[in-house]
Formats: C-alpha cells, structure tokens, sequence
C-alpha cells in the first residue's frame, strides 16, 4: 500500500512511453520483414493480423514490466518500417518518427471510430439535431462510421475522468477527442498520452490548414494535433434584458447586473480572462499581474451569480443569467435555437484559444480517426462546419465555399451566409487578431501558485 | 423505491399482524391536507417530466411550451450515445442485482441463522458501507483502482455497485431471519433432507419476500446511482452520467420521455406486486 | 459424522464469506489505499510518493473548512426539514390511511421511480427565474422582477430535502405501524389528553423510526454534490463538489483523499456515536426494514 502510484505504474512515466513502443515493436516489425520477403500477399495478411496485434499489445504494455527493447534494435528497424509504409517520408528523421512510422504501417482500417467532442462544436441537421451532415458525407466518402458523443464539459474534468486509463496503458473509450490547448493538452504530450500523427495522412491539412494552426507554439510540427477550431473567450448578453451595448470586460462588474452575470468556473478562461481584463497580455503575465487579476474577480465576486462550466449557456439562453463569459460559437448557436444573444470581444482584448483534435495513445481505430481528422480540412468541409457553428475555422479557404453557398442560397439564408463569410468571428482580420492573445503557458511549479491563486474565486 | 414498499409490507406482515381497529382518532383535516400537499410536491417534477416530453420543442432547449408532439416517443432511439447509456444501465443493474443479491442473501442468512464469531466486526463494516457518505465511498474505489492500475469502465462499476448493495441486502435478509423460527427446518432435517436440500428448499421459500426486498433495493440504488459511478466510470457512461452531462447543455426532449417509460414500468411493476400483495393478504384474512 | 459436524461448524462462516471478502477487498481495503494515499506527495508529472505528508489534512481543513461546515449544515438542515415535512406524513398515513395506506405510500414514492438526476434537473427548470413557478408570481408582482431562488442556498437545501424525505417517511412509517392500538388505547384510558398520549407513547416509540431516517438523510444529504452542482451558486459549494474538483480538475489526488477521508471519519464518528447509544442492529434495521 505505500507503494508510490508513479513509481508502481511505469505508465506515469513519460519519458519511458518511446521505448515500450519501440520494445513492443521492434519483434512484430522485424516479423514483418520476414513475411515481406515471402510475397506482397503475405505482407497483406501479416499486416492486418499485426494491426490488431499491435493496438492490443500497446494496450497491454503497462502490465508487462519488460525491459525497453535498447536503441540499435530499433535502429535495425527502421529500414523495414520505412520499406514496410510507401509513405512515411513526410516524417522526421528522429527515431521516435521510426517508430511511429511502424506503429501507422501497422494500423489497419476498422470502420469506426469513437469521437469525444465538445456540445455545440459540430454541424447539426436542422431538422434532426442528432445528425450530422458532415459526419454522414464522412461515412458515405469512407464507409467509417462515426460514434460521436458530447461528453467534453471542460478540459479538466475530461482530463480527470480519462487520465486513469491513459495512464494504465488502456484504451480510454476514445479515438479522437478534442482538447483545448493550455494546461490539459500540454500535460497529455507531456505524460506521452497522446498518439503521435502520421503526418503522411496529413495532406489536406498541410494543403489547407491556415498559417495560425500550422506548427503551433503548443506543440511543434503538430506532431500530436491539429485544430479542430478557434475560439474567443468574449461576453455573450441578452440586449433586451441588459438594455445596453456591452464593449467591456468591466461590464460584469456592472452592479446594475448583480446576481444575473456569470463567469467560467475554469482555471484557463477565467483567469486569462481576468488578465485581459485588467489589460494585460495573459501570454507575458507575471505574478503580480495574476495578483491583480485575483483582486479584479474578488471584486466581482459578489455580483456573480455563479461560476459555469459549459453550462452557462442554458441561463443565459433562459434569462437566468444576463451577461455572461461565453464562447463566441455557442452564442452563435444558441441563437440557432432560438436565443436572441449577443457575443462581443471586448474592447481590452480576449483569450483566444485552439481546440485540437488528438488520438488518444491506445486508441482502438487510430487509422479510422486519422482519416477523419484530415477529411475536416477539405474546404468544403471546413466551410460545413464554420456555416454551423460559427467558430474561428482553420481553413482560410472555407470562405470561397461559403461565398459560393451564399451566392446559391437565397432570402434570409443568402444574408446570413454572406455575413457569415465576412464575419470576424470566423476570419477574424489581422487587426482583431492582435487584440486576441493566447492562454499563459505555466510550468508545474507556475500552475500550483496559479490554481492556488485562482480556485478559491469558482470554488468556495 | 419500490422495494421500500416491499420491504416495510414485509415488515408489517412479519410482525404479528394488529387486528383491524378502530384507531380513535380526530379526523381533522390539516393532516389529511398536509399528506397531499407533500404528494403533490413530490411529484410536481416528476409530472413537469412527463408534460415536456410531449412537447414540440424545435431548438436546442426544452424549456417553452411549443405545442404537444409524439415526435420524441417516435424517435426515442436517434441518440445513439443516449440509448447505448440507458442499455448499459440496464446491464449492469442486473449484473449486479444477481451478484449482491446473492452475496448478500448468504451473508444475511448465515448473520440471521447462526452464531458467528466476529459476527461484530462484521456487522461494524456492514454498517460503516451502508453509512459512509457515498462521494468517499466512490473516492476510495477510485484510489484503489488508481493505485492498482484496474481498469475503469464497465466492470469497475459492477464491483462498486455490488461493494454498496451487499450490505443492504444482508441486512434486509437478516432482518426477514429474525422473524422465522428454526423448528421449521430443523423439521426438515428430522425428516432426512440434508442442509443442502434443506435450504433450498425451506429456507429460501421463506426468506424469499426479504431477498426479493433486497434484490429490488439494489435495482433501484444502481441504476440510479451517479456519485459512486461517476467516480469509477472511466468513459463508460451510464443512464445518470448521460443526463447529468446532458444537463449542461439541454436535456433532450428523449430523456423526459425515457423517464417517463421507465416510470411507467416502476409503476406497473409496483402495482402488480401490490395488486398480487392484496390478493394474499385477503386470501390470508379469509382463512 | 464428524466431517459433517465440522462442515456444519464450517457452514456458516463459508456462506459469509464471498459478501465478507468482496467487503473487505472493495471497501475496507480502498479506505486504506485512500489512508495511504492522502499522505502522499507529488504531481502527475512526477508521480506521486509516500511522504507521510500529514499535512495534507491540516492543509485541506484550513482551505476548505467552510465548505466542511457549509455540508454539515446544509445536511443538518435538510434533515429537520425532513422529519418536519415527513413525520405528520407518515403519521397520517399509518394511523390515518385505513384500508389506503398501502396505495398512499406507493403514490408518496411513485416520483422516486425517476431518476435522482433527472429530479434534480427538472426543479432546476421548474425554479428558473423567469420558469413556470416564478414567472406567475412575477407577473401579478407577488416577487420582485430580480427575485430568483436557483444560486441560493434555499435550492440546495430545498433539493436536498426533496430528494431525502422518502428516507424519513419510510422508517418513520414502519415503526408507527409497528405501535399495536392496544397501547394507543391503553394510553387513551390512562392519560386524559391525546397530546399527553401522543408525547408519551407515539413519538417514544417512534423515535427509532427517526433516528433510523436520520441516519439514511443526513450522510448522503451532507455529501451530496449533485444538488449543489446543479442548483446552487457562488456560494453554495458543498464539500463533495471540492471533492469531485481535486479528483478531477486538479488532479491532486492527495488531496482529495485526505479530504474524503475526513469526510468520511467525520460523518462515521458521528454516526457511530449516534448508533452505540441507540443500538447498531435497531437503527440498521428499521433503516433498510
């Protein structure tokens, strides 16, 4: 019992996840080789037999305490891997990349995939709200089905709910899901409970991604990640009730609004938030301005009427709630359904952030997944879903899909689309962008003083 | 709920039955008015339930009246994530109904039947389970699956949902031995049937109405248990843990008329025990 | 013979045995591992070690001792509005439900048929501010235009009450129906007043119905979060939210652990207590009977 949790389960350990990966490999890819001089039919077979092998075995390495297989085996490898995939060029040359390349080369296609994603964050059919068009082209192009579920409420309890399983080596229910960058995403590649991409699957992306998602801060090449959409953490208001236009940050401080504003309940937005609040840039914040932000919440504590999750949205479509922190797209769909809101950045500036789409280590159908996470960055897609949830797309391009869709459409559809294509939200142009920064990056040590300084403001 | 009902006729029954009195007593009318006001409340929710999974709701929101529909009992399977949740439930209450029922009913019998040394302790632990805030008995399943890497999902919530539904079962059972005098199977014995035989086929005929108690008691607490489960689901997601996340956002209009099945079924199930429980008694009175 | 002497010796302890262990192995067991690892040290990252770090506790009451206490009341209140509002219910109907106790209980606890986060849900809809209760009382200005009881500790309370009081109904029932009418006429004959008959008799043999439902409303009414999470505000956070946040969100398992713990060790003390001095098997008993 006084075992240490770290120490019992080499899973907590990062630094070790290549080396099972190379140690479970290295016997299949070799065993491959083999098979590859007994004929392109054999190679058939002995791939589909090991893809499942593999994902299994990648499953199960936890429980099995074997030692790291050491570098030069993995070294002889890479020529098999690389012989085995036509494509794995596209990759880096680091042994690491080898090795992804042989654990791609051993995926094959199951024809499902489970997606966890956020409420609100996908196209709906209009007149069934459990469809999605996008999904249902994706099915019809691929034949993979979708299993997709809302179950994102926030990064953080997402984070805590799977992090066990992550960390037991053990599938954790998802392929892909969608993680905010910021504490959660950074400490998912950190602990290696991330699934590195194959960039060879990648080519819509690098044709169409825009420049602002390409080889993000957050994770470099994207090597674990590409943005399913970004967003700003603005204020969203219901003008009838409010009676006025808000433009600021200081507006949900208004004591006009006591008991009818609301806040995020989150250690990222709120607190970067606050920061912008106070006029500064969260990204080169120091702790004296984390102080003020801290005072600058205090100060509106007592008017708050609560501190949200994802749940905001309800209040405030109801009027419960007047004014509150929001999520530009979830105005945009909420009004969809029949809200009348508002959404602002305000005037002092406003997170922005990136949602990313990921692949969970142990993931059950990487390859299914994979092709989905590139099937997004067809512009036509893109476009799809930027009409649908108005968030900041990461295809530039997307625009010309919805000017043409605009051009098709007529009466209130043709206005809305063509605001749409103009809307700042979803191109927003360079001078916004500068107004928009991006969450502080915080060290461990950082953090613990941050959540210190920021959970007593949502959690008392 | 239903086992309650079970239980405390069991109770009742078991005691020696008071002849049917007059109780002297005024018949005032505040308690009377007081009993309907808290039924009323009660089920005001329950009734709000029902009322909007009728309703015509076209956005996300089901919150303004919009109009009376059956679209939602048409079209109670378009969420697949909602209707896997309610079949996983389903599946676990029933697993774990025969596990702990069966445990527990051994465990019960053997409290009611015999002397057993540490039968103390035992009682200690039952006890502190049945007693212990539900959100630390989650927590600390949570921790021991954590620190012995066992995997959430699925069968983690079958052994926490038997680990709080034994010791109510044992105690129900227990309870229902209290009421039994051993002559009846010592009877048995005398006529030649082995201990085997004899408590298959005398003692649990008579425990039976407290098993039956004990087994709907776990039905009911697991398949609307959240707090535990949420701790120990890993991403399996269960009936509660559907709704309480769908909450979030806007339940489906579904989700009301799921509810209203499954309480249309309780309330089946309720009155057919209840309607079958009177037969009994009358044909008990007649004797 | 000797061999079947010494399975029935051997019997009943072999029949206790597969409950005993599943027990043992998945509660008391787990309490120790939650013991263990709240005096741990350390982060995701570098995993977390056994220091012996008591001062998790010390450091877990003095950051959240408000939300401890907040629970304790919260629980303490729900629970006398429990015996309130269910002892004259449960009175009416043992001693006045006649030939319709048996379907006046069933419609008393139809409702709980539905799911317990599906009732929380629906009075979230049914309190909202401008929702079907509050919006009449609004319209014919009865409340002022800002007057809202989602956020408040009225809701939290009052959804806790709500979703306890079959717990206090119940055992409240099964002990007044176990009071034979002799001795209620009995009482009739000695003592000249009903009050005097209903103070002395009726409530003292009743009481263990009430403690039993105390005991069934209290525990889980103090460290439920769901109501909390649900109805609540700003500043209705109750212990078991915290719990859920430092399992979740922080990660700090330590942490949480120590704070479950005391939790745990708190209500079990108390609940200890307040068995040894009426009788572990009597409270159990009514409680689940």
């Amino acid at each position: 019992m006084t075992d240490t949790m770290g120490s019992n389960n080499p899973g907590e350990h990062p630094q070790m996840s290549p080396d099972w990966l190379r140690g479970l490999l290295m016997p299949r890819v070799s065993r491959r080789m083999a098979l590859q001089a007994g004929g392109a039919s054999a190679l058939a077979l002995a791939l589909s037999a090991c893809g499942v092998a593999g994902v299994k075995a990648a499953q199960s390495t936890p429980s099995s305490p074997s030692a790291p297989a050491p570098t030069s085996v993995a070294g002889g490898a890479t020529s098999a891997a690389d012989a085995g995939s036509s494509s794995s060029s596209a990759a880096t040359t680091s042994t690491t990349a080898d090795v992804n390349a042989a654990y791609w080369a051993a995926q094959t296609k199951t024809g499902e995939f489970n997606f966890a994603n956020w409420p609100l964050y996908i196209d709906v059919n209009p007149n069934n709200k459990n469809d999605h068009p996008s999904i249902d082209l994706f099915t019809q192009q691929t034949g993979i089905k979708v299993n997709y579920s809302e179950v994102i409420q926030d990064d953080a309890p997402f984070f805590g709910k799977i992090r066990p399983q992550l960390a037991a080596g053990q599938y954790c229910g998802y392929d892909l899901m969608v993680i905010t960058n910021g504490i959660y995403l950074t400490l998912l590649i950190e602990l290696g409970y991330l699934t590195p991409l194959d960039q060879s699957k990648m080519t819509n992306f690098y044709a169409n991604a825009s420049s602002a998602v390409k080889n993000p801060s957050f994770d470099p090449g994207n090597v674990h990640s590409m943005a399913w959409q970004s967003g700003i953490t603005g204020i969203g208001y219901n003008p009838k009730l409010v009676g006025r236009k808000i433009t600021s940050w200081q507006d949900l401080l208004d004591p006009k609004f006591k008991g009818k504003i609301g806040m995020f309940a989150d250690n990222e937005d709120l607190p970067n938030a606050a920061l912008c609040a106070i006029g500064v840039d969260p990204a080169t914040s120091t702790q004296a301005d984390w102080q003020k932000a801290v005072a600058w919440l205090q100060k509106g504590k007592p008017l708050v009427r609560q501190y949200y999750h994802q749940d905001y949205i309800q209040p405030l479509s109801r009027g419960d709630i007047w004014v509150s922190m929001a999520w530009s797209g979830d105005i945009f769909q909420a009004n969809a359904s029949g809200a009348n809101l508002e959404f602002v950045v305000p005037e002092e500036g406003a997170p922005i952030w990136t949602d990313n789409m990921c692949i969970a280590k142990g993931a059950e159908h990487p390859l299914d997944a994979m092709t989905y996470m590139d099937f997004v960055y067809e512009p036509k897609i893109a476009a799809m879903l930027a009409e649908a949830i108005n968030y900041i797309t990461p295809v530039r391009s997307a625009k010309t899909f919805i000017e043409a869709d605009a051009a098709k459409a007529t009466g209130s559809d043709k206005a809305s689309l063509q605001q749409l294509a103009s809307s700042p939200l979803i191109f927003p142009p360079q001078d916004e962008l500068s107004r928009l920064h991006y969450y502080r990056v915080l060290t461990q040590a950082e953090l613990k003083t941050w959540n210190a300084m920021f959970e007593p403001i949502y959690q008392s | 709920m239903s086992t309650t009902i079970e239980a405390s006729s069991t109770a009742t029954s078991g005691a020696v039955a008071p002849p049917p009195t007059v109780h002297k007593v005024r018949r005032g009318w505040l308690l009377p008015t007081w009993g309907w006001i808290v039924i009323v409340w009660l089920a005001s929710p329950v009734i709000v339930m029902i009322v909007f999974g009728f309703n015509n709701t076209s956005g996300k929101f089901n919150i303004q009246w919009q109009g009376f529909t059956l679209t939602w009992y048409r079209n109670l399977f378009v969420i697949p994530q909602l209707t896997d949740s309610l079949i996983t439930s389903i599946e676990i209450s029933v697993i774990v109904t025969i596990i702990a029922t069966a445990l527990g009913t051994l465990m019960g019998f053997a409290l009611g039947r015999y002397r057993i040394r540490g039968a103390g302790s035992i009682n200690l632990v039952m006890f502190a389970n049945i007693a212990a805030p539900e959100v630390a008995l989650g927590a600390a399943l949570l921790s021991l699956f954590l620190t012995i890497g066992f995997p959430l999902g699925f069968w983690s919530i079958v052994i926490v949902q038997v680990m709080f539904s034994i010791a109510y079962v044992a105690v129900t059972v227990r309870a229902r031995m209290a009421g039994l005098a051993p002559s009846v199977e010592e009877a048995a014995r005398d006529l030649g049937a082995g201990p085997i035989v004899t408590f298959f086929r005398v003692t649990i005929p008579m425990i039976t109405p407290g098993i039956m108690a004990g087994a709907l008691l776990t039905f009911a607490l697991s398949i609307d248990d959240y707090i535990i489960t949420s701790f120990n689901a890993g991403s399996t997601v269960t009936f509660p843990l559907w709704v309480f996340g769908a909450a979030r956002t806007g339940v489906p209009p579904q989700v009301n008329v799921m509810g209203t099945l499954i309480f249309a079924f309780g309330v089946v199930l309720a009155a057919i025990g209840f309607v079958t429980g009177r037969r009994k008694k009358r044909q008990l009175d007649g004797e | 013979m000797v061999r079947r002497k010494l399975m029935g010796r051997l019997a009943p302890y072999l029949l206790v045995l597969p409950g005993w262990l599943w027990l043992v192995i998945f509660f008391v067991i787990p309490v120790i591992a939650m013991l263990s690892l709240s005096t741990q040290t350390g982060d995701l990252i570098d995993g977390f070690t056994q220091t012996f770090h008591w001062q998790n506790y010390l450091d877990g009451w003095n950051e959240y001792h408000v939300e401890f206490i907040r629970s304790v009341i919260y629980g303490a209140i729900a629970t006398i509005l429990c015996i309130v509002i269910g002892y004259p219910v449960a009175y009416w109907i043992a001693f006045r439900g006649g030939h319709r106790k048996s379907s006046l209980l069933f419609l008393l606890l139809l409702p709980f048929f539905v799911s317990f986060v599906i009732r929380v849900v629906s009075w979230q809809f049914m309190l909202a501010d401008n929702g079907i209760i509050l919006e009449p009382l609004k319209a014919i200005h009865l409340l002022p235009a800002d007057f809202h009881i989602l956020a408040t500790a009225t809701a939290v309370v009052g959804g806790l009450t709500y979703n306890f009081v079959p717990f206090m109904i119940l055992p409240i029932y099964v002990a007044l129906e176990r009071i034979h009418p002799e001795v209620m006429e009995a009482a009739g004959d000695l003592y000249a007043t009903r009050r005097a008959a209903f103070r002395r008799v009726v409530l003292p043999l009743s009481m263990p119905g009430v403690f039993a439902g105390v005991l069934l409303t209290f525990v889980p009414a103090a460290a439920d979060y769901v109501n909390a999470s649900i109805l609540g505000g700003t500043d209705q956070t109750m212990i078991g939210n915290v719990i859920e946040t430092e399992y979740f969100t922080n990660t700090n398992y330590p942490m949480a652990s120590a704070l479950s713990f005391i939790l745990m060790a708190a209500l079990l003390i108390g609940v200890f207590i307040y068995a040894k001095v009426l009788g572990t098997r009597e409270v159990l008993d009514m409680a689940v009977a």
